[in-house]
């Protein structure tokens, strides 16, 4: 689960990891009091969305006085902004962030995620703040530096150090970095925090370092116990269709092909979905029922197939372990009765009462394909999207 | 033989009596594992199932000579019952439990690099040595009757792309020797190469299919495993050739992240690497007897 920038800033603040001064406004009659705040004669305004490079696409801005400010503010509230990031989908602006402007001498970055080959939480920092920090670990290793923690002595100073020394900082900044970077190793274990970024860390005139941006995602198998931080969720920053498979407990992901597919098992739905690419069609979405996939499921999940109008036929792939088949099948026709679907339907099923399964569907009368095999399952699902064109 | 478990590997279930706990030991009970009782904190002195219940592992150890645990317990729980089954000498730990905090298995993790043991899981379908009728050991949701004994050690990060590996192994009359599936979690036990090695070593086992998805880095350290000391034929099937950059398939460590965990760059070094991989996931069975018959 991904927080705004405003509310990572507060889980900073009351961590003491310096972040400039500001105050977050919802409507444009807040805007006066939030440019007074500062005590500042310029700002920055920033769109409050849940993804990256938002000054690229004018989410980001200075201002040079309450006019400019309130022209900007009236412009940016209650629209909709897409940035590179936001993968052609514009997401809806509901809160700006007002901040004072700093001085700014250099940018660094800081990260603290978990690292899955180590197993450890892990520290990437960066004399080259600002930047897209995939391309800066690709072309200048060199330039990034890594620091591992022990979980059981936790993040020892010598480390900070190590950091501070390679990236030439001295007196306050470099005592600050060290602060910094023991406070995030707190807040990532109180918070159950998965990702915590800063870019860029600026280092200011005066020497003092401010996180100037700030993301933070939370690992969404700890929110029953991070209650205060599970408020904070944004679900119209989420993909709609998304967030209602979620609901349903349904892992959805829209892609842009013309072929549905329901499975059980992530793993499985991958596989579907690329057996469907190899057979020369694409597929629609990433849809797991998961293990009990009762009719109210299955039906939840072809209304969520068909809430895409590219959708030509639907494949619906089961391997029946613990449940039967044969349950599975009466779901599948009661969730085509109900939904009343008329494209082309291929299932296969294969495992526990498998052939009672398909004896079901055969009997129903419905236009419902029945395959053996997984491949000749993608084939037909193929093959009758071509024919529904 | 097998590996990690056989049939009289004797068997405790933590969370016993609870809903899953009680499907599941039923389920095992039945395919003839060697179940000797379980744990609730709480139940201890009272039977479930016809099996004594205790109030600690350590107890359930002590009194019945338990080597083996499987865990059905919820999530905010799960981690202290496996650092439990660790602390009580328990070699051989499966967990079930799915939506695990990662902070909780940062911490299993510490535990469990100070300690023999081996954890299977979370977030997996666990481990099973099929055997004739009644005569095998299944700790996990898998479905018994599709195994057959026989020649194949299968690893896997899916639940029911393990069972498809396991069907097309037993239609192709190869049978399994040891299957494990070591779950969709970013932070797990076992990995890829910790199962290899021992497929490897274990006599019964002629081949290995592995079952590998995006995300993460286990199938390019198996890629050098398999390359450096495996003599043994592996065939290797990737999921996750048209999932979108950024997004979590289901499983959390499914995702491709800043270019990372790619299912191409895996498939390339794993070919590398001299494993047969197959670009259909109905092919795993075949491929495996290809190989045999070549060898």
């Amino acid at each position: 689960m991904n927080l705004h920038e405003y509310q990572a800033k507060s889980l900073f603040r009351a961590y003491r990891i310096p972040v400039p001064t500001g105050q977050v406004i919802r409507h444009q009659s807040e805007l006066a009091d939030a440019l007074n705040a500062t005590g500042t004669d310029q700002w920055v305004i920033k769109a409050q969305i849940h993804a990256g490079a938002r000054g690229k696409a004018g989410g980001v801005k200075l201002v040079k006085s309450a006019s400019e400010a309130e022209t900007l503010a009236r412009a940016l509230l209650g629209t909709e902004l897409a940035t590179p990031q936001t993968a052609g989908k514009a997401l809806p602006v509901k809160a700006l962030l007002v901040e004072e402007t700093l001085a700014i001498e250099e940018e660094l970055y800081l990260s603290l995620l978990i690292d899955r080959a180590s197993r450890r939480h892990t520290f990437i920092v960066s004399a080259a703040g600002g930047m897209d920090i995939e391309a800066v670990a690709a072309e200048t290793p060199e330039r990034i530096h890594r620091v591992t923690v022990n979980p059981a002595v936790g993040l020892m100073p010598y480390q900070c150090r190590e950091v501070g020394f390679a990236l030439n900082l001295t007196g306050q900044a470099f005592k600050q970095l060290g602060q910094i970077m023991q406070a995030a190793y707190r807040l990532a274990l109180d918070k159950d925090v998965s990702l915590l970024e800063i870019n860029p860390l600026i280092k200011t005139a005066d020497n003092a370092l401010v996180a100037l941006d700030a993301k933070v995602s939370l690992d969404p198998n700890a929110l029953y116990r991070q209650k205060e931080l599970a408020e904070m969720r944004d679900p119209s920053q989420e993909d709609e269709r998304e967030a209602r498979a979620a609901d349903h407990q349904l892992n959805y992901i829209a892609l842009d092909g013309n072929i549905g597919c329901m499975v059980n098992g992530a793993g499985l739905a991958m596989a579907t979905m690329d057996l469907i690419q190899l057979h020369g069609g694409e597929p629609a979405n990433f849809l797991d029922v998961g293990g009990g996939a009762t009719a109210d499921r299955v039906a939840e999940a072809f209304k969520l197939i068909l809430s895409s109008d590219q959708v030509e036929s639907i494949l619906v792939n089961i391997f029946g372990g613990i449940v039967r088949c044969d349950l599975i099948a009466d779901g599948i026709i009661q969730a085509v009765k109900e939904v009343g679907l008329t494209l082309p339907v291929v299932v296969r099923l294969e495992g526990t009462n498998a052939a009672q399964g398909r004896a079901r569907l055969a009997e129903s009368e419905l236009q419902i394909v029945t395959a053996e095999t997984l491949s000749e399952a993608a084939e037909q699902a193929v093959k009758l999207a071509g024919e529904a064109r | 033989m097998s590996i990690l478990v056989h049939a009289q590997t004797k068997v405790i279930c933590q969370g016993l009596t609870g809903k899953q706990g009680s499907f599941h030991s039923e389920q095992a009970l039945a395919y003839g594992t060697c179940l000797v009782g379980g744990v609730t904190p709480g139940k201890g002195g009272t039977t479930h199932l016809g099996l004594p219940v205790f109030n600690t592992v350590a107890e359930a150890v002590a009194r019945t000579g338990a080597e083996a645990s499987m865990i059905y317990v919820p999530p905010a729980f799960a981690a202290d019952s496996i650092i439990e089954a660790i602390a009580a000498g328990i070699k051989v730990i499966t967990c079930i439990t799915e939506g695990i905090p990662v902070n909780d298995m940062l911490k299993v993790r510490a535990v469990l690099d100070q300690s023999d043991a081996h954890l299977i899981g979370p977030n997996c379908p666990g481990l099973i040595t099929p055997g004739e009728a009644g005569k095998g050991c299944k700790i996990g949701i898998m479905p018994g009757h599709i195994h057959q004994p026989g020649r194949i050690g299968i690893v896997s990060r899916s639940g029911t792309l393990t069972y498809e590996a396991v069907h097309q192994t037993t239609q192709a009359n190869l049978g399994q020797t040891t299957c494990v599936g070591i779950g969709g979690d970013p932070i797990q036990g076992m990995s890829f190469v910790d199962c290899l090695q021992m497929f490897e070593q274990d006599p019964a086992t002629e081949g290995v299919i592995m079952v590998g998805e995006i995300g993460g880095q286990a199938e390019e350290d198996a890629a050098q495993y398999i390359q450096a000391s495996m003599s043994k034929p592996v065939v290797a099937y990737i999921a996750g050739m048209t999932a979108p950059p950024g997004k979590r398939m289901g499983h959390a460590g499914a995702i491709v992240s800043g270019g990372q965990g790619t299912a191409q760059a895996k498939i390339d070094s794993l070919k590398q690497a001299g494993v047969t991989v197959v670009d259909s996931p109905t092919e795993m069975g075949q491929a495996m007897l290809a190989c045999l018959s070549q060898s």
